[in-house]
């Protein structure tokens, strides 16, 4: 005797917020029920083995069914399968788009290709999220970024349309597709210790800052935005600029002048004042240069790498701590304004902008 | 006549992919009606294309309006091969047809491909101009309104009833024709599509026909199915109940007042006032003199210059031919047939013969004062009914026939004009006769069995069939009712039964359980008391029906949904040699499930079952019983007896055991009270010492009455003799059928069920409601099963099911489940398929609490008043203090008076079982002639009371609760449509019925696996069914289906060959309803309405 068929349809489609977490993460069927079980939801109304198991298929069914909608958010709010309330949908989505962060600290910047997803199950066993959940959160990735790779207009705006999601998982996403675009190495050892938060605001830094759509409205001929991706893309006008840069450590003058306007702002403020006076110059071409060398491909995805070994090592080394760093940043940044030789504030404060702010966010242990 | 049907494609979206290499879809429309087919332009490379197409217009005779369907197919533009189909779109023109309803179809419609399922969504605006002349049609009846639900539609007013209409319509299925050997499924399913949506529009058409030959206007109650009799055709039949409805002016309708109490509404309320509340039926003549409030409620004769309200129903049907005689099957013994079964049988069986052939005396006596017409057949498919029509119930009234399906050769009839639109159907027909003798004869045996109970009406009356291969076993069911003669036309229905009793004024909560037969010429032996309310009439100790609990009874407590469950092993045969099995067997499975519903009613200490739906499905091996029904306790009635173990032989079983059983017993009896609150006026153990002998005394020497007028007087001697209901243990089947009565385990705490339109005891809905349908398909793996082991899986399905039920719905607590409708089938050897349709429905769980909390203020007797007026009271006025309850209990509490019941059921022999059985089962009407069985039984009497204009039904006080929710869905396209099975919803007033939705869906799949299985395949299927449903009646402008059912589920799997195929009909009332808090209303109203705010969640 067994049961050959068994289903359950609501007009209003039943969803369980909790069987829906465990089918995202990837649980079958029976991992589930063992789940529920322990959870206790049996005592709620007497239910038994069986009934848990029946319900759990039902709703396992339910979401392979909506599966496909979801892929398109848009199309759940018009479609006429079924009837689920404006909250639950916006939960439904919400949920299905959520990931693990240390899943995608694992892909972060990695190509999304078929190449990476065979590597997934290395990643799962790496991390502990289930196979079938990597890859949800993984084809999410993938499917993100190839809708917005297309579009114009604002990166995180475009992904909240499309995919209906909140602010935060709409801005989390652009950092993902932001990262895999440019592929910037995230990988290393070195870079092990940030989580997929820090670069998550360093992506929004750069998004806002050095793309093309960044300064779009204000100093760029707005005609030429429109034909652009604007936020995808770093700003390879400004990439070019970076390199005037240079001058603050191949004058020499520059340098030293920029040195002592420093130091003099800092003495005294400051335990480390020592180690930074006699790192300056050399911290000082660990940033110039990293700007210098963001025309190249290559060096734009070892843009993190760099930071870290140029300028966070160093300073960690000589025991700065977050305050040190804060101060000797913005005095870095605001004495370039004074050096009466020094031509490109503009570049230099859209440059230093961003790195100190991502200095700020990778600067702990 | 002609009318023009004009039809404009839109848009589309959401389409499939197409064309693979470009991912994109090159589609376009046909439009097609009867034999014109207009095309739209093709839409290249778009998923979301726009057409937005001309009118397309089709001049066409209003009779093909009716039967015809819109159909639009959306295919794949291909320049090299043959356009490929993406699917269609069914639109059923009627509710365009008649002036009230729809005057517009506009909207997306999923397209459906029998193969695909949904692919996509396509816009479409249809628009009917009918030349109008509608008093000269013909062959069309548009403008006759259709409505599922079984009581009289909100929003209307029946002015006049006009009795039983029905109609069937024959045909070959397609996919019996030699020709689906070459074509595709997709061809089959979509040709059986077709002609099942023809043949509805033709049967409706043609009830509508005869309803305006009787003058009247609407068929309410209108029940459609579908007998898939393979190899010999295709039967759709329909039945209902034919009605003069005039619309509630709709201006003056929201401003009324729903709880306005009787004695503040104006006293032109009875008749034609408009100011009537919207939804409250009124009938023209006024009641008869109530007990009621002293109402400014006077008679209005004088206004009411229309005829009475009742008109007989006409001889309407076709002549009967004579030729079911070739078909009929089985022994031409007849009667005799019984004496010659040997084994197990033997003793029922004499029994049976004595009985029928005593039955058949006494019927030939009553009957023959009766002058009624054959053919007329005064059957009402209602199931609730306007204050005072109902009078007196007598109790179930069924039949069973168990006939052969043969095919027969004649040549086609040309007179169908559903045939000549079917090009392959020159083959045969079958003949529609040979369908409806066999159902007139049912029919005529359930009028006799009603005669015989004293009644002359059949209310509640319901028609289903049961196919096998070529057995089918067709039942009718129904409640004998006297209906208020006042509401009679002269001469249309019996009036052998009037007598005296009639005039006297029965108090509503009462009257309807008053007997309406003639004590001292019992049709059957019953135990009667006089009645615990009013203490002038007899009434019976148990009440059994098939309508809904009249909204004015007393009632203590809550109800239950209460099953009976069996399964009975078969050989198998074929032909006559299985018809003869069957029939032999039908009559052991009547008699147990009701021994079943008996127990299970006194377990739960109760004494009247309504909405009792029996039914018996036939597969190859076995027979599966389902007597589904919603048990409660009528304060009118005794007090159910306990229940008595014995052991016959003592020797068998030790002592211990029985008193172990009996134990549990008491227990469960105990606990039930408890659970379902059921407090009745006095206990019944509490009354053994007191000083009421009385009214046993007197049904004892009723009794002795009864017995002198009745030949059967010797099996009931052993009635008297025991106090309770006795169970006697005498081997080990007898302990398995205890136990299994003690399976059924209570729902969890939080949830009730029912199986009717109201749940009694329960009136305070609020706005939750999640309509579900839940298929359940089990594998017998084990070949040798036993009866007992069959009915234990059988028992445990059923349980299951209602056990995931609580389980899914926890969220929703306190919530009731009702309208749990079940329907089994055996659609292959090994397997059993358990269908339930039902809605859960939240409630105040405070408001509740709030009343028992105050109970033990007043003293017990009150307690069963108080609960039958709480509903009212609620109603009245909901927000207010419940100090008007108990001011209202008035003068009957001396009726409180139980006295043990007596009654018994032997379970050591046939003989004896039969003997005790008598009290519910009337055997003695058991015929078997023929080749058909036909059981009755009987049971007893529901009266309606009369007047209560303050009829405030829980579902009216249901109804004024707010449902402000899910109107909208977030600014997306999507109406949010409601569905129930019931005729109203929780917090919302329905303003206008669109008309009928009734679809008819295959779906065939060659890919299960793929498609998840079968589980999977239907699942989609179903929520398929619901978006199409949904999507019809959001183009219809409405947002609500009420009276929503799944007539058929037939599901067909070859897991081997990875295919399936199911079939599904659903059927409903389109209507558009608001909110009552939408409207601008009186206070009370709103006051009602802000109590019943959450709960937003679960609404459909």
């Amino acid at each position: 005797m067994s049961v050959e068929l068994d289903v359950f349809v609501g007009n209003t489609t039943i969803m369980d917020e909790e069987v829906y977490q465990l089918w995202l993460d990837g649980y079958t069927v029976n991992d589930a029920v063992k789940v529920r079980m322990e959870g206790g939801v049996m005592d709620e109304c007497e239910a038994s083995k069986d009934v848990l198991l029946s319900d759990t298929m039902d709703q396992y069914r339910t979401f392979q069914m909506c599966e496909r909608l979801l892929h398109s958010p848009a199309k759940l709010a018009n479609q006429l399968l079924f009837q689920i309330p404006p909250h639950r949908q916006i939960m439904l989505i919400e949920r299905y788009y959520a990931f693990d962060d240390t899943f995608v600290r694992e892909v972060l910047g990695k190509k999304l290709s078929k190449g990476t997803k065979k590597d997934l199950d290395d990643i799962s066993a790496k991390t502990g999220v289930t196979l079938k959940s990597c890859r949800r959160q993984f084809d999410n990735f993938k499917r993100v970024f190839k809708v917005v790779e297309e579009l114009k207009g604002p990166l995180v705006e475009n992904i909240r349309q499309h995919f209906l999601l909140s602010d935060k998982l709409a801005r989390d996403y652009a950092a993902i597709v932001f990262f895999a675009n440019n592929r910037f190495e995230t990988g290393k050892r070195k870079l092990q210790y940030l989580s997929f938060q820090d670069f998550a605001f360093c992506a929004g830094q750069l998004i806002s800052n050095w793309t093309v759509g960044a300064v779009g409205e204000s100093s760029i001929d707005p005609s030429y935005n429109m034909v652009e991706d604007m936020d995808v893309d770093l700003d390879k006008e400004f990439l070019q600029e970076l390199k005037e840069l240079k001058i603050l450590i191949t004058d020499k003058d520059l340098l030293d002048q920029h040195k002592s306007l420093v130091c003099t702002a800092l003495r005294g403020k400051t335990k480390v004042f020592p180690e930074m006076e006699t790192s300056f110059k050399n911290l000082s071409r660990g940033l110039i240069n990293i700007a210098a060398k963001l025309t190249n491909t290559k060096d734009v995805r070892d843009f993190f790498i760099d930071l870290v070994e140029k300028f966070i090592e160093p300073c960690r080394s000589d025991r700065w701590t977050a305050a040190d760093m804060k101060l000797y940043l913005t005095h870095y940044t605001n004495s370039a304004h004074i050096l009466d030789t020094f031509k490109h504030q503009v570049v230099w404060d859209r440059y230093m902008g961003v790195v100190k702010s991502c200095i700020f966010k990778m600067y702990h242990d | 006549m002609p009318g023009k049907l004009k039809a404009k494609i839109v848009a589309g979206r959401h389409l499939p992919v197409m064309d693979r290499a470009s991912d994109l879809t090159d589609a376009f429309v046909e439009v097609k009606f009867g034999n014109t087919t207009f095309k739209t332009d093709v839409c290249p490379k778009s998923l979301n294309p726009q057409w937005n197409s001309e009118w397309f217009k089709f001049e066409v005779d209003d009779e093909d309006l009716q039967d015809e369907p819109l159909q639009i197919t959306v295919l794949d533009h291909d320049t090299y091969s043959a356009n490929d189909a993406i699917g269609k779109v069914y639109i059923d023109i009627d509710p365009l047809l008649y002036s009230e309803a729809a005057s517009v179809i506009s909207g997306w419609f999923p397209i459906y491909d029998t193969i695909h399922g949904i692919r996509g969504e396509i816009n479409v605006i249809v628009k009917v101009e009918l030349f109008n002349d509608l008093n000269r049609f013909r062959q069309s009846s548009c403008g006759v309104k259709f409505f599922c639900t079984t009581c009289i539609p909100q929003c209307y007013r029946a002015t006049l009833v006009h009795g039983f209409v029905e109609e069937l319509v024959v045909n070959e299925d397609p996919e019996y024709q030699w020709i689906d050997r070459i074509r595709t499924p997709r061809a089959s399913n979509e040709a059986r599509q077709r002609l099942i949506s023809l043949m509805s529009g033709e049967l409706q058409r043609k009830i509508g026909l005869k309803v305006l030959e009787m003058g009247g206007n609407a068929v309410v109650g209108y029940l459609q199915c579908f007998d898939l009799e393979g190899e010999s055709g295709l039967v759709v039949r329909a039945i209902g109940t034919a009605c003069t409805l005039d619309k509630l002016s709709s201006g003056s309708a929201p401003n009324t007042n729903t709880h306005m109490h009787p004695n503040t509404a104006p006293a032109s309320n009875a008749c034609n006032s408009p100011s009537k509340d919207g939804k409250e039926p009124v009938f023209v003549e006024d009641l008869p003199s109530s007990s009621g409030p002293p109402t400014p409620f006077r008679a209005l004769p004088t206004s009411s210059s229309s005829p009475p309200p009742f008109s007989p129903s006409k001889p309407c049907s076709r002549q009967s031919s004579s030729s079911d005689t070739d078909l009929s099957l089985t022994p031409k013994t007849g009667m005799g047939s019984g004496g010659s079964a040997g084994k197990e049988a033997g003793p029922l069986r004499t029994l049976l013969r004595q009985q029928t052939q005593t039955a058949l005396e006494q019927r030939g006596a009553s009957s023959s004062g009766l002058l009624l017409n054959a053919r007329e057949f005064p059957f009402f498919t209602l199931t609730s009914f306007p204050p005072g029509f109902l009078l007196h119930v007598g109790g179930v009234v069924s039949a069973r026939s168990v006939k052969l399906l043969d095919r027969i050769h004649n040549p086609a009839l040309g007179n169908t004009r559903s045939y000549k639109l079917l090009d392959w159907n020159s083959v045969t027909a079958d003949e529609p006769e040979t369908r409806d003798a066999w159902w007139e004869e049912i029919r005529q045996e359930i009028k006799s069995h009603a005669r015989a109970l004293g009644c002359h009406a059949v209310v509640g009356y319901s028609e289903s069939t049961s196919i096998c291969e070529e057995v089918c076993i067709l039942s009718a069911s129904g409640t004998a009712a006297i209906l208020n003669p006042r509401y009679m036309r002269e001469g249309c229905l019996d009036i052998g039964c009037t007598d005296h009793r009639f005039e006297d004024p029965s108090p509503p909560s009462c009257g309807f359980c008053h007997i309406p037969y003639d004590e001292l010429n019992m049709p059957f032996p019953a135990q009667l008391t006089y009645c615990y309310h009013c203490r002038r009439q007899k009434v019976p100790d148990v009440l059994f029906t098939t309508i809904d609990l009249p909204s004015e009874a007393a009632v203590a407590g809550k109800g239950c949904l209460i099953q009976a469950r069996l399964c009975r092993l078969k050989k198998k045969a074929q032909g006559e040699t299985n018809a003869t099995a069957i029939s032999n067997l039908l009559p052991f499975m009547e008699y147990e499930l009701h021994t079943q519903l008996m127990n299970k009613l006194k377990l739960r200490s109760m004494n009247a079952l309504f909405g009792l739906h029996i039914q018996i499905s036939v597969g190859e091996n076995m027979l599966l019983g389902l007597a589904s029904a919603t048990g409660v306790y009528l304060t009118a009635l005794p007090a159910p007896g306990g229940i008595q173990i014995a052991g016959k032989t003592p020797g068998d079983l030790s002592n211990e055991h029985i008193s172990s059983i009996q134990k549990r017993i008491n227990d469960t009896i105990a606990v039930n009270k408890e659970l379902y609150q059921i407090n009745p006026p006095e206990l019944a153990e509490e009354g053994v010492g007191s000083p009421i002998p009385e009214p046993r005394h007197r049904s004892r020497l009723f009794r002795s009455h009864s017995e002198s007028s009745d030949e059967l007087s010797e099996l009931d001697l052993s009635h008297g003799k025991k106090d309770a209901f006795v169970l006697e243990i005498d081997d080990t089947d007898a302990v398995e059928d205890i136990h299994s009565l003690l399976i059924d385990a209570p729902p969890p705490t939080g949830f009730y069920s029912c199986n009717t339109e109201n749940m009694p005891g329960i009136s305070n809905w609020t706005s939750g409601v999640q309509m579900f349908t839940s298929v359940r398909v089990l594998r017998l793996s084990n070949a040798n099963l036993t009866n007992q082991g069959l009915n234990k899986i059988f028992t445990d399905l059923c349980e299951n099911l209602l056990k995931s039920f609580y389980f899914k719905l926890r969220s929703m607590i306190p919530c009731c489940l009702c309208h749990l409708n079940f329907t089994v089938a055996v659609p292959e050897e090994e397997l059993i398929q358990v269908t339930v349709t039902a809605v859960a429905m939240t409630y105040d769980k405070e408001q509740t609490q709030e009343k028992t909390a105050e109970k033990p203020v007043n003293k017990g007797s009150l307690e069963a008043e108080e609960q039958l007026q709480f509903p009212l009271e609620l109603c009245a006025d909901s927000s207010s203090s419940n100090i008007q309850t108990a001011s209202k209990i008035s003068g009957v509490a001396e009726s409180t008076n139980i006295s043990p019941r007596a009654a018994s059921v032997d379970y050591g022999s046939f003989a004896d079982r039969c003997s005790t059985w008598l009290e519910l089962l009337r055997l003695k009407a058991h015929t078997i002639r023929r080749g058909s069985v036909k059981t009755s039984r009987r049971t007893q009497s529901l009266a309606h009371s009369v007047s209560s204009l303050e009829r405030c039904s829980p579902l009216q006080e249901g109804r004024s609760r707010s449902l402000r929710s899910s109107r909208s869905f977030g600014g997306s396209s999507v109406t949010v449509v409601k569905m129930t099975p019931l005729s109203f919803l929780p917090g919302i007033r329905i303003i206008k019925y669109l008309g009928i939705i009734n679809m008819f869906f295959i779906r065939e799949t060659t890919s299960l696996r793929e498609e998840g299985g079968v589980s999977g395949f239907l699942h989609s299927f179903i929520a398929e069914v619901f978006a199409m449903v949904r999507a019809h009646v959001a183009a219809l402008g409405g947002n609500a289906v009420v009276s929503y059912s799944m007539k058929e589920c037939v599901f067909m799997e070859n897991p081997n060959k990875n295919q399936a195929q199911c079939l599904i009909n659903v059927s409903g009332d389109a209507v558009i309803c608001i909110s009552e808090t939408d409207q601008e209303s009186s206070a009370s109203t709103a006051n009602t309405g802000q109590t019943g705010g959450g709960g937003t969640d679960g609404a459909t």
